[in-house]
């Protein structure tokens, strides 16, 4: 039987994230918690996230989060989902710019804003919000038994930008194409929403439960 | 504004009104056991392939509300595709109670008109992520005068004043994350979207547009989208009395050139 501490910082719907890991895993033990403690004590850590980079960043701060999030990435299967992962980054320039935790290099941009300053047409509405194709351009144990070019589901208007050596597992194109996914040793990330996507969502979370941490590992 | 850009699907989404925590309109499923059940029908619609769900409570007294929050939880724990809830959504504390619940998004109509900045704060405390803003519009320019639609509340008997294009714009200018747009004049008559309604209002706004009532074929679906230019479309009783299944749907909008969710992806080998 193992743990999952799902942090709570204030920063969207973590009840569907702990359901959905308990519906794939029933003996698993969920907890949606803000207890360092409890974060350190679990065998696997996801670290969700909605809203705005500079509310979040404010408060893992303040709820002295922060650097239990960036210990359990060392250590310890590890899943950013959405802002959890923009947040993994160096710096996002949501909110006029706002450092980050600093696990990648990358830059998070405004689907619409960084277009513009570019001099380039919006590639379309923003949020991009739906289902998209998720294109698997690096193999990894969490892509188990789901097939490549899946939808998933996103909500979001900042996007991560394509990563070099292969972090970018998952791929997405909205106009332009952006990081769905990364992965680097025990941490995995997903732009998208895995417990809002139905059965490849499901299917990914199980992995997830399953996964041993190593990117070449088992599931 | 641009087209969809590449690879985003179009959604179909059912609605269900819901009264005091159950499922009214009857929703006929074969060998459904209990067809005011929110969780089943949830149920049904995510395996057919529903790519969300909206509640609506229309609940009348306020003391009963508290059992739309039950009901999002009980949903959000067996149905993992996203949750829209609205009725009744009037204040800050509602909408973060919903979200934590389990929804979302939440539907604010009737509260925006009175409180717009309720929008606005809305926005900055929880993202325009979970904001749609729910408008029921009517047509109220005269046949041979240019189109021009009114916001309307309490089910399209109460006129505003509003322009529903011009509110629309204001709305997404205000933080929505999303237009949920409803043609009071065509809703129950199953003759299809108001297309000239629903292309005004996606030509006005940057943000997600569903069309909502009047749908009775499936064709009509694709009008919506194509011609009207939504993002999404809502339906309801087509799919709640078995005429269509959002299956059906969904293969009949792909064959017609509509990108949809492919439901059951093959598994590599």
């Amino acid at each position: 039987m193992s743990s999952i501490a799902v942090i709570d910082y204030g920063m969207g719907n973590l009840r569907s994230v702990a359901k959905a890991l308990e519906h794939v895993d029933d003996r698993a033990r969920v907890h949606i918690t803000h207890e360092p403690e409890q974060v350190r004590r679990a065998d696997r850590v996801v670290f969700p996230g909605q809203g705005a980079i500079r509310d979040c960043m404010a408060e893992l701060q303040r709820l002295e989060l922060d650097a239990v999030v960036l210990e359990a990435a060392r250590n310890k299967p590890f899943l950013g989902i959405c802002m959890g992962m923009q947040a993994l980054l160096e710096h996002s320039e949501e909110n006029g710019g706002v450092d980050a935790l600093g696990l990648f290099s990358g830059r998070v941009r405004h689907f619409r804003d960084g277009f513009a300053a570019a001099g380039i047409a919006p590639p379309g509405k923003v949020p991009h919000m739906g289902w998209n194709t998720v294109y698997q351009d690096v193999p990894h144990p969490i892509w188990n038994g789901i097939a490549d070019a899946s939808h998933f589901y996103f909500v979001h208007s900042y996007f991560v930008e394509l990563l070099p050596d292969q972090l970018t597992i998952g791929r997405c194109d909205y106009g332009v194409p952006f990081t769905a996914a990364i992965a680097r040793d025990n941490i995995v990330a997903t732009q998208f929403h895995p417990e809002k996507s139905q059965r490849v969502g499901l299917e990914l979370l199980a992995n997830f439960t399953r996964w041993d941490g190593e990117p070449g590992g088992h599931v | 504004m641009p087209a969809a850009a590449s690879g985003l699907c179009r959604r179909i989404i059912p609605c269900l009104d819901v009264d005091r925590g159950r499922v009214v309109k009857g929703v006929r499923f074969v060998d459904i056991r209990d067809a005011g059940d929110p969780v089943e029908i949830a149920r049904r619609y995510d395996a057919a392939g529903a790519d969300e769900i909206t509640f609506l409570d229309i609940t009348a007294s306020s003391d009963e509300r508290d059992t739309m929050v039950h009901v999002v939880e009980a949903v959000a724990g067996e149905v993992f595709i996203p949750l829209t809830v609205g009725g009744g959504i009037r204040k800050p504390a509602d909408v973060r109670r919903m979200l934590n619940a389990g929804a979302d998004k939440v539907g604010i109509n009737t509260a925006a008109i009175h409180d717009p900045d309720f929008v606005r704060e809305s926005a900055e405390r929880f993202g325009s992520q979970c904001l749609v803003v729910a408008i029921d519009a009517k047509r109220v320019s005269a046949a041979d005068e240019p189109a021009r639609w009114e916001v309307f509340t309490h089910g399209g008997r109460r006129g505003t004043g509003l322009d529903a294009v011009e509110w629309a714009a204001r709305m997404a200018d205000y933080g929505a994350g999303e237009i949920l747009l409803t043609s009071m004049d065509r809703d129950g008559t199953r003759e299809g979207f108001d297309l000239a309604l629903t292309r005004a209002v996606v030509d006005a706004v940057p943000i997600p547009v569903i069309a909502s009532g009047g749908v009775g074929t499936l064709d009509h679906l694709v009008d919506g989208v194509l011609e009207g230019g939504a993002d999404a479309v809502l339906a309801a009783s087509i799919f709640h009395f078995g005429t269509y299944s959002v299956a059906e749907a969904k293969a009949h909008m792909a064959a017609r050139g509509v990108p949809v969710r492919r439901m059951l992806p093959e598994v590599e080998t």
